[in-house]
């Protein structure tokens, strides 16, 4: 069962990535972005992962690509007026591409030695485990990051302010 | 294969299915009532005694109109987005403690469908992914009203799930838990949250209603500047759609509030009347709907006593007031919880 749902996630994230490339309406690539992070929180599900999952999909689901669903609606983008890179661009743009191709396949290429040497703990992922994780061994990093994100919701909010004088 | 907790799952999830369907329905009808007492009419009173039939004659009118999509539309999203609408709305039910424990043949079934330990995070995941319903509709349509209303819906709905978010951080500190089953527990008898979070309540609450779009929040369906909003260019069922998945939000953000800020199915001295295990359960339960009843009511009070709000004030309010009071809800609950443990 969980094999056939590791494949089948697995299927629908590959195939919905390919049609963001492809696809000719930005909107309707938006949209098949959403259906791949879905598939993506369906793997984090499958390796005990709960709140990884949760707030994958609170995060990009939620609040990201919203965001960009409005942006590209509003700007309302078809072929008549959409920018035009150049060809130098383009190329940088598939070497770019390229090389962090290569990094991925270097750095999960050894990782086969870790998975035997550390047996998969099916409590990682609960909220549990990931708290006295972040509070005993990262806490300085947990709580700078902490800080950085209220600071731009505060950003936010004095921005707004800033406007109406 | 059949083993009694899944048939007992499966009537719990039909149950709650059918249960959320019948209370949406007569919201319709509670909310066309409660105006015309507001607004010193009589509501409808045509189709059966007191007008009771009126949400199944609607049902049967929503039915039987004809449909139109526009021509210019995109025809797969635009049935998708009622479609999704529903969906979301609908699937917050499954983590919702309807009652504790029900004894049967010697048994213990939860009324729980399923219990997550990331329960609240799971609600605010179904209500952050609720907006896509309404933005894909509204784009869909390709009408000016409809993508306005759906670009509404959005910064809306994302504007106020932040200070939502700080609200139920500040209520996780004092739990201590993100198990709704366990937030429930917790609240035993009469030691509701609303006495340890009444700013968090008060936050939250004004949150639901921008986040079911519920008036004064209704300006993605303004009528008086959009027409319909994001529904101007549905009609017959798919417009129905729409409606009630308002209604049902209105029904599961009822729920949510109950379970999170007043004791869920809980109920004062519920271990002192005497009462066998399995009574106190149903009791619960009935006293868990009384509070949705009530929270649903409230939901239509203030809709017609209180005006809409202008798009720049709701965003005014959500950023400049309820946010640093959400931020400030969090340091207050961090300083209390620190003085009372030294």
């Amino acid at each position: 069962m969980t094999q056939f749902l590791f494949y089948f996630l697995s299927f629908v994230a590959v195939a919905a990535g390919l049609m963001v490339i492809t696809a000719k309406n930005p909107v309707h690539s938006v949209l098949y972005l959403i259906i791949a992070f879905f598939a993506i929180a369906g793997h984090y599900i499958l390796l005990n992962a709960q709140f990884l999952a949760i707030v994958h999909i609170i995060v990009y689901a939620g609040a990201i690509m919203v965001l960009f669903l409005s942006v590209i609606m509003l700007l309302n983008l078809n072929k008549d007026n959409e920018p035009a890179k150049s060809n130098i661009l383009k190329l940088a743009a598939a070497v770019a591409g390229g090389l962090l191709l290569v990094t991925f396949t270097g750095t999960l290429k050894g990782t086969e030695s870790i998975i035997a040497s550390q047996p998969f703990d099916d409590q990682i992922g609960y909220v549990k485990a990931l708290g006295k994780v972040l509070f005993n061994d990262f806490l300085l990093p947990f709580e700078v990051s902490a800080l950085l994100l209220l600071s731009a919701i505060i950003g936010a909010v004095v921005l707004v302010k800033h406007d109406l004088k | 294969m059949f083993t009694p907790d899944l048939i007992f799952k499966v009537v719990l999830i039909l149950s709650i299915f059918v249960i959320t369907l019948v209370i949406a329905m007569y919201s319709t009808y509670g909310e066309r009532k409660i105006a015309a007492f507001m607004q010193d009419r009589l509501g409808p009173n045509r189709a059966g005694i007191f007008g009771i039939l009126q949400p199944l004659a609607d049902g049967v009118k929503m039915f039987m109109k004809e449909e139109l999509i526009p021509d210019i539309s995109n025809k797969v999203l635009f049935i998708l987005g009622p479609c999704l609408a529903m969906t979301t709305a609908l699937m917050t039910s499954a983590i919702i403690p309807w009652g504790s424990n029900i004894n049967i043949a010697g048994t213990d079934f939860s009324l729980q469908v399923t219990d997550l330990n990331i329960g609240v995070l799971y609600v605010f995941a179904v209500t952050s992914i609720g907006v896509y319903g309404i933005m894909i509709g509204g784009w869909a349509s390709n009408n000016k009203y409809s993508l306005l209303g759906a670009l509404r819906a959005s910064s809306q709905m994302i504007s106020y799930e932040i200070a939502m978010g700080l609200a139920i951080i500040a209520l996780i500190m004092s739990t201590g838990t993100l198990s709704l089953k366990e937030i429930s527990a917790a609240q035993a008898g009469f030691h509701w949250n609303i006495f340890v979070q009444p700013l968090g309540f008060l936050i939250f609450i004004i949150c639901s209603f921008a986040e079911t779009n519920r008036a004064p929040f209704d300006l993605p369906e303004c009528e008086t500047e959009l027409v319909g909003g994001y529904h101007t260019e549905y009609s017959s069922m798919k417009l129905g759609f729409y409606l009630f998945a308002e209604y049902i939000n209105m029904f599961i953000a009822s729920a949510v509030i109950s379970t999170l800020y007043f004791g869920g199915y809980n109920f004062p001295f519920m271990n002192s009347i005497g009462l066998s295990s399995n009574a106190v359960a149903i009791l619960g339960v009935i006293f868990l709907f009384a509070k949705i009843f009530f929270f649903i009511f409230f939901f239509m009070w203030v809709r017609w006593t209180i005006p809409r709000f202008r798009y720049d004030q709701l965003m005014r309010l959500g950023w400049t007031v309820l946010i640093p009071l959400a931020i400030f809800n969090i340091l207050l609950t961090g300083a209390i919880i620190f003085a009372t443990n030294n």
